[in-house]
């Protein structure tokens, strides 16, 4: 099932062009480290998405499976939830 | 586990230590230590003991590192290389046959294992690659300029990087074992160095061909970040530490001959001996905390792999490096120019140049940048005994 944020993560891929091939040519489940993306690479990476979505990835979600795919990074967007704004 | 720590401290103050100016100065492989190390059984320690090994922790092997390193850091530096590759193997080779029986033949005969991570033209990042495998119905053929491959003509065999296919990306990695018999080295440069003259880190034209059963199963990012890396950190700074131990009892051995000379004075060293005791203590202190915190992430991916982790063993190599020169540069100072002959009890020369090689092997200015980029993304600080 493509959600809609698996859409806007692939929007966000697309932007900073990390990988060695086109965001198009993969599908959602498709490794993004085989596809060239870097660990070094990983944390531009969540940058982009924290400031994309608006959300800040706690600790413990910034490891290597939580970046692996477009539905991995999708599911993490899930669980983080949208921002809560300031009272 | 004491007599097999006890066995290696004997290896290291009997034989080791005895060849060490020699290892140095002729820039030879230490044999005498590694034939040793090879009798009481000390390579094969870490195998599991379903495939004929002890099963040994990591533990033990940091502990037999200092204990080299207090010796002869050529020895203690090949010794922790050795242990690296065999770690990654241990952990990362699953059921896969080929690798059972060879971690059986590790075992038995006591193979010594090498590493060819470095490659001319990727500009030291050994997160990349030029060299790729080329499969062909269930074999591979690998060719590999490896700028540096330590100890390759005294090893058994050679734990290679290359990338996956020759359609991958350079960061799409494998890391595949390969026994000497399988594989053609030519050699492309000598190694004339200032320190760890001993471990002979050449470099090769590297040919290989095997079965493709002798690639780990996992990809090289995964075996990298959850084994090679933190266990690289951990016994590279045991080792270091032991080098900055020896140097540090040098020049305590220096002051407390001073005093004899002036009984119920205070050497004018002893001061300085002082601060490199504390300096040691917070290189130990660093070793073990960071020890305890690799055996506690190891049960789970997620935590091998998560950044606080992450920086803690980049934050323990950069500082045990910059550390152990420092008390060895403290011990030289109390020494004076007892320390700086090179034929005197005091030494501390070898000590120096063995030890500017710990900023420099994996540069600290590339792990510095890598810390640099995960501190962008960290936010939260762990509790005092988290």
């Amino acid at each position: 099932m493509v959600g809609p944020d698996q859409a806007r993560v692939r929007a966000v891929l697309k932007e900073i062009g990390l990988l060695q091939v086109s965001i198009d040519a993969l599908a959602d489940d498709a490794d993004l480290y085989a596809a060239g993306l870097t660990s070094h690479a990983t944390v531009n990476l969540m940058l982009a998405l924290e400031e994309a979505f608006d959300i800040e990835f706690p600790d413990r979600l910034l490891r290597r499976r939580t970046f692996s795919s477009v539905n991995a990074i999708a599911e993490s967007l899930t669980e983080i939830g949208p921002r809560k704004e300031a009272a | 586990m004491i007599s097999r720590l006890a066995a290696a401290r004997a290896v290291g103050v009997e034989i080791a230590a005895r060849h060490a100016g020699d290892v140095d100065e002729r820039a030879r492989f230490p044999k005498e230590a590694f034939a040793a190390l090879k009798r009481h059984k000390l390579l094969g320690i870490m195998i599991p003991k379903s495939e004929g090994g002890a099963g040994a922790g990591i533990a033990e092997v940091v502990s037999i590192c200092h204990a080299l390193g207090r010796s002869c850091a050529s020895t203690a530096m090949i010794y922790a290389m050795h242990q690296i590759q065999v770690a990654c193997i241990v952990r990362h080779s699953g059921k896969n046959a080929w690798q059972r029986a060879f971690m059986k033949r590790l075992a038995k005969e006591q193979l010594l294992l090498a590493s060819a991570t470095s490659e001319s033209g990727i500009g030291g990042d050994v997160r990349s690659s030029v060299c790729a495998i080329e499969e062909r119905s269930g074999r591979f053929a690998l060719t590999k300029e490896a700028s540096v491959i330590s100890y390759g003509a005294d090893c058994d065999g050679i734990l290679v990087t290359a990338r996956r296919t020759p359609q991958s990306p350079a960061s799409d990695q494998i890391i595949v074992v390969v026994p000497k018999a399988g594989c053609k080295l030519v050699q492309r440069q000598g190694w004339d160095a200032l320190g760890m003259r001993g471990t002979c880190s050449n470099g090769y034209t590297l040919e290989a061909k095997g079965e493709m059963a002798q690639v780990l199963p996992v990809p090289y990012a995964d075996v990298s970040a959850q084994t090679m890396l933190p266990v690289s950190h951990l016994v590279w700074s045991a080792l270091w530490l032991g080098i900055a131990t020896d140097a540090a009892a040098r020049a305590r051995a220096f002051v407390r001959s001073e005093a004899k000379r002036k009984p119920g004075t205070t050497p004018v060293g002893g001061w300085r001996l002082a601060e490199a005791s504390s300096l040691l203590q917070l290189m130990r202190s660093n070793v073990v905390t960071a020890l305890r915190q690799y055996e506690a992430a190891m049960d789970s991916e997620d935590k091998l792999s998560a950044l606080p982790f992450v920086v803690a063993m980049n934050n323990l190599k950069t500082g045990s490096s910059q550390m152990v020169v420092q008390v060895i540069s403290q011990a030289l100072q109390i020494c004076g120019l007892a320390g700086y002959r090179n034929d005197s009890s005091f030494s501390v020369g070898r000590h120096l140049r063995d030890a500017h090689s710990a900023a420099l092997m994996v540069n600290n200015d590339r792990i510095l940048a890598n810390t640099a980029n995960m501190l962008l993304a960290l936010r939260e600080d762990p509790e005092l005994l988290a």
